[in-house]
């Protein structure tokens, strides 16, 4: 693929608000899990919460808009001043010519969680207020975003649950290749809601403590929340050593099971292999994978498998983020890019938390500590229910020959 | 809007319709031509023979209706074992399974089932697809609302002009049933399905050119068929269905956003 670059990106998530406070959090493996406390929930589970997420006002034009998805995806928008970097690039390239493509698993459906609980006792009407098509439709959170930047061009939400904001990367690719647009605004915001908490209890895949993502006793996932975007465009001429490449995209369905993966991680192994593939690379050139690690039994065992099936022996040092930022879902593949960006901007490995003992059966060279490494080429895993897949491979703009 | 004339080239070889009272692309055509009087009628979907018989008992409308036009559309454009690639473009999801979950988290017992779960996801109809299909190849499973058919076709063409991938379309729609009904009348299932191609071939019957464009969306005269156009996104790509069952080589213009339009020259 012709690469493109990540000009601005941002995260939001309960590891830091911004850039700074993310990378800080990281290389000293702040601990931000907590004891789930989120609303009414009465589950024994741990939660990553965005504090100050209701503290966000809408303006007086948007306030359609209001709930907890797009109030955490506005948080997200103003910090590192991404939202000028937005506007600059609007200016500069024309308002219609800005995509905005957004992955989401839930939007706005807390907002409806809590209409259902004030229905009409004569009607069973919802209340007035309710605005279903801003806040809980799918798109709500892309519209969002394109309203609040006073774009015209090209929008979608990608929702194929936790691969989602991965995936929006392969569609900015696709509408700034074909010549649609000249760069756009991509990212993931999911926030905590009764539906995913209850729902991945129901499936036994909520862990008791904070999560063991490739911990011989990992018992299932810690469900977090995130904002995180970039600006996508084409590589200009004249480029800073350290901007960040998107390099290569490989996705696959494993078109086996609705909520386990493949068990021999085939559509993963698929995935990666693509990657690699569009970005010219080969496993040896990759220096640290972020994999999709979501500390449940089946999907890092699936993972190791796909894993050790591309890189071989190559130990390339590897794990994931979760136990940090909690599994946040439909915003993951976002909010994992843009730790593999600070990653190779400030050379280091990150450090995978809360995991005491590596699961020996898993093979993989798992990272524990975060460290200073200096890195040229990395890969980003994101897999979901219903069997989909996408992995990303990111490099530093000096480093590539494709530049 | 933008000055530059950018427009996406594909051939189409196969389509897939259901919807109110347009039981298959074959039966719809004399419709959609004016041969034959609309007569709008509950959406009847076929069996999905081809699931496993275990997600068989799990597959919700969206996933049976998506299923039934994508068969058509597949088996129209003779296709066998291809691997396509897919868009799967929903305004909303499963919307029975959605308002049964709300109506359980507001209950005393919060205990929805893991089936319940996840066939809430957006992309669930894309799973059982990928199950039913044995597609391993990538799918964008896609949401924009009102806009959603128009966001789907442009994705697809993306895949067939950039990717020079053969690339299948399904948009598809499920109503809620009360109080969400209220707030989106969505009256009941409706599909599309088609298959782009990067090359014209022996199944091409039709060639179209897309660009986005500010003039407005082409309106059906006969006003069934306009109500039907209005009250479910997937049907806003009937305008284009019907060009190509009138053999015709003219200009169709889509609604997309508020904003803009899709424009498509239409050659047979």
């Amino acid at each position: 693929m012709k690469p493109l670059l990540l000009s601005h990106f941002t995260a939001t998530s309960c590891i830091g608000q911004g850039l700074q406070q993310t990378l800080n959090a990281l290389q000293q493996s702040q601990k931000n899990l907590k004891i789930c406390d989120f609303e009414t929930v009465d589950l024994n589970t741990y939660i990553g919460e965005v504090n100050s997420v209701n503290e966000v006002e809408m303006t007086a034009d948007m306030t359609d808009y209001n709930c907890r998805n797009n109030r955490l995806a506005k948080l997200g928008l103003k910090q590192d001043g991404f939202d000028d970097a937005v506007k600059f690039a609007a200016e500069k390239y024309g308002y219609s010519r800005i995509g905005v493509f957004i992955g989401t698993s839930t939007s706005g459906i807390f907002e409806t969680e809590l209409a259902f609980r004030y229905r009409d006792p004569a009607t069973g009407a919802l209340p007035a207020n309710f605005v279903y098509s801003k806040t809980q439709n799918t798109y709500s959170v892309a519209d969002f975003t394109r309203q609040y930047f006073k774009l015209t061009g090209p929008a979608v939400v990608v929702s194929s649950a936790c691969s989602s904001s991965a995936k929006v990367f392969s569609v900015a690719r696709r509408m700034i290749e074909a010549g649609l647009i000249d760069a756009a605004v991509v990212g993931g915001v999911d926030s905590l809601c009764l539906t995913t908490l209850y729902g991945f209890n129901s499936l036994g895949l909520l862990s008791t403590q904070a999560c063991r993502p490739y911990d011989i006793a990992r018992d299932g996932i810690s469900i977090g929340e995130a904002a995180a975007f970039a600006l996508l465009e084409k590589v200009p001429s004249r480029i800073q050593s350290d901007g960040v490449l998107l390099l290569g995209i490989g996705e696959s369905s494993d078109a086996y099971h609705m909520s386990s993966p493949h068990p021999e991680g085939l559509g993963a192994r698929m995935a990666m292999q693509q990657a690699l593939q569009s970005a010219g690379l080969v496993p040896s050139d990759i220096g640290y994978i972020n994999l999709h690690g979501t500390a449940t039994l089946s999907n890092d065992a699936a993972e190791a498998k796909a894993v050790n099936a591309v890189f071989g022996n190559n130990m390339t040092p590897c794990s994931s983020s979760k136990g940090a930022t909690g599994h946040t879902l439909g915003a993951a593949g976002a909010v994992e890019a843009v730790i593999c960006g600070l990653a190779l901007q400030n050379g280091f490995i990150v450090g995978g938390l809360n995991t005491s003992e590596i699961d020996p059966l898993l093979n993989l060279n798992y990272q524990l500590e975060s460290h200073s490494q200096s890195l040229s080429y990395v890969m980003s895993n994101s897999f979901g229910f219903g069997g989909t897949n996408c992995s990303l491979v990111f490099g530093l703009a000096q480093n590539e020959r494709h530049a | 809007m933008s000055t530059k004339s950018t427009y996406m080239q594909a051939y189409i070889e196969g389509v897939g319709l259901l919807g109110p009272g347009l039981t298959s692309w074959l039966s719809s055509q004399a419709i959609l031509t004016g041969l034959q009087h609309y007569q709008p009628s509950k959406t009847v979907i076929p069996a999905p023979e081809l699931l496993p018989i275990a997600e068989r008992r799990r597959a919700s409308d969206i996933v049976k209706l998506t299923l039934a036009t994508s068969l058509e559309a597949i088996a129209t454009a003779g296709l066998q074992e291809e691997n396509l690639a897919s868009v799967f473009s929903f305004s909303n999801g499963d919307g029975f399974n959605c308002h049964t979950i709300c109506e359980m988290l507001a209950s005393e017992d919060r205990q929805i089932s893991p089936t319940r779960f996840h066939n809430s996801v957006h992309n669930a109809a894309a799973g059982y697809w990928s199950i039913a299909t044995g597609t391993m190849a990538t799918s964008s499973v896609l949401c924009a609302f009102d806009a959603s058919f128009g966001a789907g076709l442009l994705d697809a063409l993306t895949q067939v002009v950039v990717d020079g991938t053969r690339c299948i379309l399904m948009a598809s729609d499920t109503p809620y049933p009360e109080p969400m009904f209220t707030n989106r009348p969505i009256p009941d299932n409706c599909g599309i399905a088609l298959i782009l191609a990067p090359q014209a071939s022996k199944k091409t019957f039709a060639k179209i050119k897309v660009s986005l464009t500010n003039d407005q969306a082409d309106r059906f005269d006969d006003v069934a068929l306009e109500a039907l156009r209005m009250a479910i996104p997937a049907a806003r790509g009937l305008p284009l269905l019907q060009a190509f069952a009138q053999q015709q080589s003219r200009r169709v213009v889509l609604d997309y956003f508020d904003d803009m339009r899709l424009a498509i020259e239409v050659s047979i």
